[in-house]
């Protein structure tokens, strides 16, 4: 579906405007529960166009995280199941094993994702389950009031890491992006951010690349965005953007981080061999 | 050992086969599209037999990376309608607690097996009753309960298996079926009565949102008096399954003056112990329920009124006693005897205590 529709509505002038860019129908004409200057919104966004886009929304049976976006399903018109914390890529195993034309999706923050569901995350990966995850990486458990995530940054205060966060008893951020990458079921692994205008185009190529993989049955793609969390950072919205341009950033980099599908998309098939992971190691710096 | 091909080909009506791969079959006869699990002792052959078959016939089969994995995956097909199944034993039920409570709470059905351990912690793998509470009382948390079905054997186990996804489907609930090692791994000839329950129209099944609003499958509402609905609407549930779906067997119980109350593996040496004291003239009988909940209270209640005394019999430290002195409600006296850690009472072992506990009656 063509987001450039040209529509005629009532009202002169307004019968001779064209219309270049419109909400999404299958973003949901309600208020969300989502704090300012939250970067969940954006990312709602960007979904619903890619599921526009590619005709998804019919055959899209998504799962719901525990955490901030445990009422996606209120924002986003398709069908929907609510996971236990951390399991959602088990619930989509299930429905994507038993419905195989269904395009099944899963939406997850990093307290879900990176500690409480590392297992089903990273076996759901290695069994390459047909699967689309979008994780949205902000650093915090936000839903419950701003504690540390396995993604906090070192140094950073929390409300369970007030003195900030010290590697020596609170361990080290995961990249669990990396991490899930070598796993060869993984198709598409990549990380992009809501940092800024051109950032959120990118991700938005992120996720519908991610998406296009599961269409071509690649195997199981994962699109980390991260995000910020302005209330929990304890900052402004304008300064939880710089904040997350800048450490967040620097400790969790952009990019594509493994596409093994190198699918030519023109003639919907495979043309070369699974690439091997394209994970830079001097990015560590 | 009977091979599936065997089973299947009708030439025998009488095979002998363990525990743990009927109920496998059974499931599969019923109709079951997707089954779950994580190897666990002993009901790891339920696991292996759905390996080999579930494949055989078109169907889906993931071995989990553990029982939080394999419970979930189960949630996620049966959101979409399917017919599933997962089997575990007893640490991993604690782990599937947590998903059967969402299941619960959303009303999604499931079937789930639970060949029991002798614990707590790790458990023995011998035949133990010790999670009768964990059945009956809450496995996961909140205001829910599951139908508990305990057959006394491998043939009932097959008839049940049926029956659990019918109520699974009729009432919107995980079913539980709870065996133990002895029934989970014993072979024993079992009459091959397989049923297929007849297919519902879900109006809340997950098929895409294609021509018709989205559906959601979930447990909460943030407004707490439309929370409060959805649980009351539970309750109600909870209060027809308990007016309509009471099952259990009585056995020499007209004339008796004493019953043993027992189910599953312990009913059976009850059986021989009432066959043996019936031949000393002890009038005395079997009250074994197939339902652990709902627990047929009201009939035992009924029953406790002309008798002497009740003598209950588990492979527990008494755990469902609790619930035959809540139904008896002190009409006579109640006895306990049980055995734990994977040890089964002998039949002799339980005739003394029916002697001890007619003894006291006597005695009043």
């Amino acid at each position: 579906m063509s987001l450039e529709t040209h529509a005629t509505v009532p009202g002169e002038s307004v019968a001779e405007s064209r219309l270049i860019y419109r909400k999404p129908d299958v973003l949901l004409d309600r208020s969300t529960h989502y704090c300012p200057g939250c970067g969940h919104g954006v990312i709602h966004r960007l979904l619903a166009e890619v599921l526009t886009e590619l005709d998804l929304p019919p055959r899209t049976i998504a799962v719901a995280p525990v955490g901030c976006a445990v009422f996606a399903y209120d924002y986003l018109g398709v069908d929907f199941v609510e996971a236990p914390h951390g399991r959602a890529p088990a619930v989509a195993t299930g429905i994507r094993r038993v419905r195989p034309d269904a395009f099944v999706l899963t939406y997850q923050g990093d307290g879900d994702l990176a500690a409480i569901g590392t297992a089903e995350i990273v076996h759901a990966a290695a069994r390459g389950e047909l699967i689309t995850a979008i994780f949205v990486n902000n650093g915090i458990y936000g839903m419950t009031g701003g504690q540390m995530a396995p993604t906090t940054l070192l140094g950073q205060r929390t409300t369970s890491s007030p003195t900030g966060r010290d590697a020596a008893t609170m361990g080290f951020p995961i990249r669990i992006t990396e991490m899930l990458a070598q796993l060869p079921g993984v198709a598409y692994a990549a990380r992009g951010s809501v940092g800024s205008a051109s950032m959120i185009g990118k991700l938005k190529v992120m996720i519908r690349r991610a998406c296009q993989v599961q269409i071509d049955g690649g195997g199981f793609a994962l699109v980390e965005a991260l995000s910020n969390c302005p209330v929990g950072w304890g900052m402004t919205p304008q300064e939880s953007i710089e904040h997350m341009n800048g450490p967040v950033t620097e400790a969790f980099p952009l990019g594509v981080i493994v596409d093994r599908t190198a699918v030519d998309h023109a003639v919907g098939r495979t043309i070369a061999p699974a690439a091997e992971s394209a994970v830079d190691p001097t990015a560590e710096d | 050992m009977i091979g599936p091909g065997e089973v299947l080909s009708g030439n025998r009506s009488r095979v002998l086969m363990k525990g743990n791969e009927a109920i496998a079959e059974a499931a599969i006869q019923a109709g079951c599209d997707a089954y779950f699990g994580y190897p666990i002792t002993p009901q790891a052959e339920l696991l292996e037999w759905m390996a080999r078959r579930m494949p055989e016939v078109g169907r889906v089969f993931v071995q989990a990376e553990s029982e939080l994995g394999a419970i979930n995956m189960a949630l996620g097909a049966a959101a979409t309608g399917a017919r599933v199944m997962v089997s575990s034993s007893s640490p991993g039920i604690s782990l599937m607690a947590e998903a059967m409570s969402y299941m619960a709470g959303s009303g999604t059905p499931m079937v789930l097996v639970n060949v029991m351990r002798a614990g707590p912690g790790l458990g023995g793998i011998g035949p133990s009753q010790s999670d009768y509470f964990q059945a009956t009382k809450g496995h996961g948390h909140g205001d829910y309960r599951v139908p508990v079905l305990a057959p006394a054997s491998i043939g009932e186990a097959v008839e049940l298996v049926a029956t659990a996804f019918e109520l699974a489907e009729r009432y919107l609930t995980p079913v539980m079926i709870v065996a133990d090692g002895i029934l989970g791994q014993a072979m024993e000839p079992v009459e091959l009565r397989f049923r297929t329950p007849e297919r519902r129209t879900f109006d809340w099944a997950l098929t895409g949102a294609a021509g018709r609003p989205p559906r959601i499958v979930k447990s909460i509402d943030l407004e707490p008096e439309v929370l409060e609905r959805r649980n009351l609407a539970l309750q109600q549930k909870y209060r027809d399954i308990a007016r309509h779906e009471v099952r259990w067997e009585g056995w020499q119980l007209e004339d008796a003056e004493f019953a043993i109350v027992a189910y599953g593996t312990a009913a059976r040496v009850a059986r021989t112990t009432i066959t043996k004291a019936r031949e000393r003239g002890v009038r005395v009988g079997l009250f074994r329920p197939i339902t652990l909940w709902p627990f047929p209270t009201r009939e035992l209640a009924r029953l406790s009124r002309h008798l002497k005394g009740i003598l209950t019999v588990e492979l527990s430290s008494g755990q469902m006693v609790e619930d035959v002195r809540l139904a008896v409600e002190g009409r006579c006296p109640v006895a306990f005897h049980g055995r734990m850690g994977g040890m089964v009472p002998t039949p002799d072992e339980v005739a003394g205590a029916l002697k001890a506990l007619r003894g006291k009656a006597a005695r009043k």
